[in-house]
C-alpha cells in the first residue's frame, strides 16, 4: 500500500514539478508570473486529443503535435501579449496572464465543448511488486518527467544558452552589455515553459479527465509546489512537487480525497510562515 | 575609432546629456572624470545601446552604431565592464567568462583566450569553479573586466574600475588596464579617482552635469590648477575628493 502511494506520489508530484519548473523559468527570467500556464496546457492537450479522436493520429503523433503547438502557442503569447508591456509594473502583467488564462479558457470551451472527455494514458495494466499493485503508466510517466527534468537541467548547467537563461534571469540589464538578446531567452522561456505544461497536462489528463478546467486545480498545485521548494531556484519546484505529490496521495489514501485542495492552499500557507523563500530558496536582493 | 558627436541622452524626461563630443583614437587610454551625476555612466550606456541617444551621432571605425541593440555593438567590439562590478554572483566564474565570450564566432579560440584571461588575472583560475558573488570585491573587479575582455574588444570600457577597493587593489587593477592596452585595447576608463585614471591616461574629458567642461593630454591636466583644486583633492596624495 505505502510502496504504491509511494509511486504515485512521485509520479503526480512530477507532474506538478514540471508544470511548477515552467512557472519559475518564465518566473525567474522575466519577474512575470503566468498564470495562464494551466490554460495554455489544457488547450494543447485538447489538440491532442482532437488529432487522436477527429483526426485518427495515434498517442505519440498527437503528443508530438501537441509540443509543437505548445511551442507556438509559447511564443505567440510572449512575443504579442507580454514583450510589448514588459516594462509595466509587476500588477500590470499579473493582470495580463490572468486575462489570457480567462480568454484560453474561453476560446478552448468555444472551440472544444465544455464536456469531459476520457484522455488514454501512455501505457496501460499494472505492475506488481511484492504486495504493491503499481499502474505501468505511472512508473512511465514518473521515467519520462525523470528524464525530460533531467534534460532541462542539463541544459541550464552546460550549455551556452542555459548560461546565458541564467545570467539573464540574475540581471538582465548586464546580460544585454554581454551581448544577450534578452528577448530572444524570454522567447526561449516561454516556449520551454509551455512545451512543459502540455506535457504536465497530457499526462496528467487520463486521471483527471480532459475538460476546459482540468488544469486549474494542478496550476494551483504547481504554485505549491513552487512555494514550497522556492520560487528562486530550479531545484525547488522538483522538490517541491514531488513532496506535495507523495503528501497528498498519502494524504488522500488516509483521510480524504476530497481535502488535496485544501491540503495544497494550507501547505502554501504554512510553508510562506516558516520559511518564505522556501524549503531550498535563497534569499534575493529585487532586480534593478 | 569611436566618435561621439554632440550626443544628447535621457532617461524619461530628465536630460542627463546636453549635448557632448568625445573622440577616442585607437590605443589610446581616454579617462571620462567627472563627480557623481556627472553623466558618465549615462554616456556608457548610450555608447553600449542601452539608451537611445535623443541627438547626435556615434560613429566606430567609420560606421554609425547610435540606436543599435547592445548586442549588436558587442559584437562590433565595444564592451562595457558595468559599474559596481556587476558579475553574476551565482553563476561561478568560469560560466561568467563564458558569458563574455557569448557573442564570439570563433570559439575553438576560447581555450586560448581564457588562458591569456588567466595570465592577466592568475587568481581567476584558482577560483574558476568558484561561485562568482564569493569573491573578494577586488576579485570581482578583476572577473568584471576579464568577463569583458573575453568578448574581445576593440574598445574596452570600465565603468569606474576603483569603486569602493583598497588603493593596493587600485594599483594592481590600474596596472592590469594599462597592460591590457599595451596588448593593442583601446579603453575608455570613467572614473571619480582623477588621480589614478590621469596617471595612465592619455588623453581625458570632464563631465560636469552633462556637459564636456574641459579636455586635454592627461599630463596637462594633471598640472592644470582648477584640476588640481577641484578634481585631484589639493594637497594630500592618494585622497579622492568627489
Amino acid at each position: 500500500m505505502l510502496l504504491q502511494q509511494l509511486i504515485s506520489g512521485f509520479a503526480t508530484g512530477g507532474l506538478y514539478a514540471l508544470a511548477a519548473l515552467g512557472l519559475v523559468l518564465i518566473y525567474k527570467t522575466s519577474d512575470v508570473v503566468n498564470f495562464a500556464q494551466g490554460e495554455m496546457a489544457m488547450f494543447s492537450t485538447f489538440i491532442a486529443y482532437t488529432a487522436m479522436t477527429s483526426y485518427g493520429m495515434s498517442y505519440w503523433e498527437a503528443f508530438i503535435l501537441a509540443l509543437l503547438f505548445a511551442s507556438a502557442l509559447g511564443f505567440i503569447v510572449e512575443r504579442f501579449f507580454i514583450r510589448p508591456i514588459q516594462n509595466a509594473p509587476v500588477l500590470s502583467l499579473l493582470i495580463v496572464t490572468l486575462g489570457l488564462m480567462m480568454i484560453v479558457n474561453g476560446i478552448a470551451g468555444w472551440v472544444f465543448g465544455f464536456e469531459t472527455h476520457s484522455f488514454p494514458a501512455i501505457v496501460g495494466g499494472e505492475l506488481k511488486i511484492f504486495d504493491a499493485v503499481i499502474s505501468k503508466s505511472n512508473l512511465l510517466t514518473l521515467v519520462i518527467t525523470v528524464f525530460i527534468m533531467g534534460i532541462l537541467f542539463y541544459m541550464l548547467k552546460y550549455t551556452l544558452a542555459g548560461i546565458a537563461i541564467r545570467a539573464t534571469s540574475e540581471n538582465p540589464t548586464i546580460a544585454r552589455l554581454m551581448g544577450i538578446a534578452v528577448n530572444h531567452v524570454y522567447s526561449i522561456t516561454w516556449v520551454v515553459s509551455s512545451i512543459l505544461g502540455a506535457i504536465a497536462g497530457m499526462f496528467i489528463a487520463p486521471t483527471t479527465f480532459l475538460d476546459v478546467n482540468m488544469m486549474s486545480s494542478v496550476l494551483l498545485k504547481a504554485f505549491t509546489a513552487a512555494v514550497l521548494g522556492g520560487f528562486t531556484t530550479f531545484v525547488g519546484p522538483v522538490v517541491g512537487g514531488l513532496i506535495l505529490g507523495v503528501l497528498e496521495n498519502i494524504a488522500s489514501g488516509y483521510i480524504s480525497a476530497q481535502l488535496s485542495s485544501t491540503f495544497a492552499f494550507a501547505l502554501i500557507v504554512i510553508m510562506l510562515w516558516i520559511k518564505p523563500t522556501g524549503l531550498v530558496g535563497q534569499k534575493v536582493g529585487k532586480k534593478v | 575609432m569611436l566618435s561621439l558627436i554632440d550626443i544628447e541622452s535621457s532617461y524619461g524626461y530628465v536630460k542627463v546629456l546636453k549635448g557632448i563630443t568625445i573622440e577616442i583614437k585607437e590605443g589610446d587610454i581616454v579617462a571620462i572624470l567627472g563627480a557623481n551625476g556627472a553623466g558618465k555612466t549615462t554616456m556608457l550606456r548610450t555608447i553600449s545601446g542601452l539608451l537611445k541617444p535623443s541627438r547626435g551621432k556615434i560613429e566606430f571605425m567609420g560606421e554609425r552604431i547610435d540606436g543599435k541593440p547592445p548586442e549588436i555593438i558587442v559584437s562590433k567590439g565595444i564592451v562595457q565592464s558595468p559599474e559596481g562590478r556587476q558579475i553574476f554572483p551565482s553563476l561561478s566564474v568560469l560560466e561568467n567568462l563564458k558569458i563574455g565570450a557569448y557573442t564570439r564566432k570563433d570559439r575553438n579560440n576560447l581555450s586560448k583566450d581564457l588562458d591569456m584571461i588567466y595570465h592577466y588575472f592568475p587568481r581567476l583560475k584558482e577560483r574558476q569553479n568558484q561561485i562568482a558573488g564569493t569573491l573578494s570585491g577586488g576579485e570581482q573587479q578583476m572577473l568584471a573586466i576579464a568577463r569583458a575582455l573575453m568578448a574581445k574588444p576593440k574598445l574596452l570600457m570600465l565603468d569606474e574600475p576603483s569603486l569602493g577597493l583598497a588603493p593596493r587593489v587600485v594599483k594592481e587593477i590600474f596596472e592590469i588596464i594599462k597592460e591590457i592596452n599595451q596588448e593593442g585595447v583601446t579603453v575608455l576608463l570613467v572614473e571619480q579617482n582623477a588621480r589614478q585614471a590621469l596617471a595612465i591616461a592619455n588623453y581625458a574629458y570632464i563631465l560636469q552635469t552633462g556637459l564636456v567642461v574641459m579636455e586635454g593630454k592627461a599630463e596637462d591636466l594633471k598640472n592644470n590648477e582648477e584640476v588640481k583644486a577641484t578634481y585631484l583633492g589639493g594637497k594630500s596624495p592618494g585622497s579622492n575628493v568627489n
